[in-house]
């Protein structure tokens, strides 16, 4: 077994170097001093300086995050209705066209399902005369769409785990259905209704391909500009965006995991 | 005795429509945002360009003259006319979406063993440095990957310090950086799944075939293979899926031999402005994707079924 033992980790390990090697070299590159990109000229920090004077990406900025708070919230909600009506309602009768709509956006090429929605604004838009263009409201609908897809795979888990015992007492007691639902359901599942609306905030802050389609003249997001900028090369400025986004995140995922370990350690403890 | 029959009665109204509100609600809005979108793609990969906005005739309605069509197939002809520059393309995105599948698989596998097979400490931290480029930006994952790549970049910088290399290499713009891209993008997406089954392999099972003398490569032929199939065909169709339809990775790491469908409708959408021939590639697209889609879904399927439906929730729902 040595061999492979030694195999296993020596391809493991490189996988590990694939993923993190280009965002660490990324992130010591924005605090170079030159503008070239590979010669290291001093440390600096004026690219981030930089950031806070760019009124283009700070505007970009605040439309992706409106854009994610929005999408991110109506995902949740519907999200919600999709995991409880798969776990809780049975076989009624439209499940199965419910389950194969609610599955398909996740695996939707996302060319095809941002080229598709414009079309679909567009003819609403002559037929109905709503939505009148396109810009925030219309990647708003269109984030929210294949949100509430994975919003509503992530509380599905926790909802099917969920200990029945503790709602038929509530009901046996006297308890109505949306009395439940609200004091017990809710508050058991909300680590998953959080989980959800992260997810489905990070994939519409981060969704390129789907804004750009839907996305009108003033609505720019934040990836929409990225990518303009990309296009033109790899710049000390992108990199200190990157480097702020991707930390920001690292913290809140190692933050969260961080809290989950200690609460469920804590729970050990007690039982 | 009358007014609890009749609360009773208002409460279970309230209860059922209630619930058909939670049906009701995604299942219309879905309909409308997700299937009509898809119904409206397929119409005007039938109809006429035009130049105007929308730059495309509507495919049917009604005017003084009564019903009128604008119906062709000439857009799915034009594909077929000019097939090395749609149908190539399409073969081209098979292949470097087969060969990213493989190649994430290659590391996915080891990196989902160690992570399984680790204490419950390293468990957690190794955990944690997969989901965290889950989590980031792709985009901005593959921006650093240019930084990396570019002929004047970290590597080739580091390979002519270190005197390994004579002139910088070309690795931009080849099959080599869209396969790193797609790499980076979606390993994460193929070790879970993997992770998920190795996690539940018995380890009495391959202590036992070690203790009879079974070599390294035979347990992981007869056992850890056998048993971490389903897990495979899982992370395999998270791969290939997304990356058959690709378009950010080409566009950024690929150079012009590197094209794929989603470059090529991109181009047709937003340079060409040809939104017809846009969504016949959109449709052939879907077309290529159906039968890895309609397996995951079979795949989906049998996973619910094997969990049983528990009959008290259905009922208190």
């Amino acid at each position: 077994m040595g061999r492979m033992n030694g195999l296993v980790l020596s391809f493991g390990a490189l996988g590990f170097g694939i993923l993190y090697l280009p965002i660490i070299v990324m992130v010591i590159f924005s605090f170079n001093a030159g503008k070239l990109v590979s010669v290291w000229s001093g440390a600096s920090l004026k690219w981030y300086a930089g950031l806070l004077e760019n009124d283009q990406l700070l505007s970009a900025f605040g439309t992706s995050l409106l854009i994610a708070v929005w999408a991110a919230t109506i995902a949740t909600i519907f999200g919600i209705c999709i995991a409880v009506a798969f776990v809780r309602f049975g076989n009624f009768r439209s499940r199965l066209a419910l389950s194969a709509i609610a599955s398909a956006p996740l695996v939707m090429p996302e060319i095809v399902t941002g080229l598709s929605m414009l079309l679909l604004f567009i003819s609403m838009e002559s037929l109905l005369g709503w939505p009148s263009g396109r810009g925030v409201d219309t990647i708003i609908i269109a984030h929210a769409t294949f949100g509430m897809c994975f919003a509503a795979v992530v509380i599905q888990a926790r909802l099917r785990d969920f200990d029945m015992a503790i709602e038929e007492a509530a009901a046996d007691l006297g308890a109505t259905q949306p009395f439940i639902f609200l004091s017990i359901t809710l508050p058991v599942i909300a680590p998953a209704i959080v989980a959800a609306w992260l997810l489905a905030f990070t994939l519409s802050f981060d969704d390129l391909v789907i804004a750009s389609f839907v996305s009108g003249p003033g609505s720019s997001t934040l990836p929409i500009v990225i990518f303009s900028k990309v296009r033109l090369g790899v710049t000390p400025e992108i990199n200190a965006l990157a480097t702020v986004m991707i930390v920001v995140v690292a913290v809140a995922v190692i933050g969260a995991s961080w809290a989950i370990r200690r609460r469920l350690s804590s729970r050990d403890q007690n039982q | 005795m009358m007014g609890r029959s009749m609360w009773k009665y208002l409460v279970n109204v309230q209860a059922v429509t209630g619930r058909r509100l939670v049906i009701a609600l995604p299942l219309i809005w879905l309909a409308v945002f997700f299937f009509l979108p898809l119904v409206e793609t397929l119409q005007v990969s039938f109809t006429l360009p035009r130049r105007g906005i929308p730059p495309y005739e509507p495919l049917w309605g009604i005017d003084d003259d009564g019903f009128f069509t604008n119906f062709t197939t000439g857009n799915y002809a034009l594909l077929l006319q000019y097939w090395s520059d749609y149908f190539g393309p399409a073969f081209n995105s098979i292949k470097l979406a087969f060969f990213s599948t493989l190649v994430c698989l290659l590391f996915a596998y080891p990196m989902a063993w160690l992570i399984a097979r680790s204490n419950e400490k390293w468990r957690t931290i190794l955990l944690v440095l997969v989901m965290l480029p889950f989590w980031t930006s792709s985009l901005l994952r593959i921006y650093a990957l240019i930084g990396s790549l570019n002929p004047n970049g970290f590597i080739n910088a580091a390979g002519l310090w270190l005197g390994l290399i004579d002139a910088p290499i070309q690795m931009m713009q080849t099959d080599f950086s869209i396969y790193m891209g797609m790499v980076l993008t979606y390993l994460p997406l193929m070790i879970l799944p993997l992770y998920a089954v190795m996690v539940r392999l018995d380890a009495d099972l391959l202590d036992a075939a070690a203790d009879l003398g079974g070599s390294g490569v035979q347990i992981f032929r007869t056992i850890i293979l056998p048993l971490t199939v389903p897990g495979i065909i899982a992370g395999s169709l998270l791969v290939f899926i997304p990356a058959v339809g690709e378009f950010v990775i080409p566009a950024l790491l690929g150079g012009p031999d590197q094209l794929m469908m989603g470059k090529v409708l991109w181009t047709e959408f937003f340079r060409n402005r040809d939104w017809p021939v846009a969504s016949a590639i959109a449709m052939l697209l879907l077309a290529i994707l159906t039968v890895p889609i309609i397996y995951a879904r079979y795949q989906d399927g049998r996973d619910a079924a094997a969990e049983k439906p528990n009959p008290k929730q259905a009922e208190a729902g």
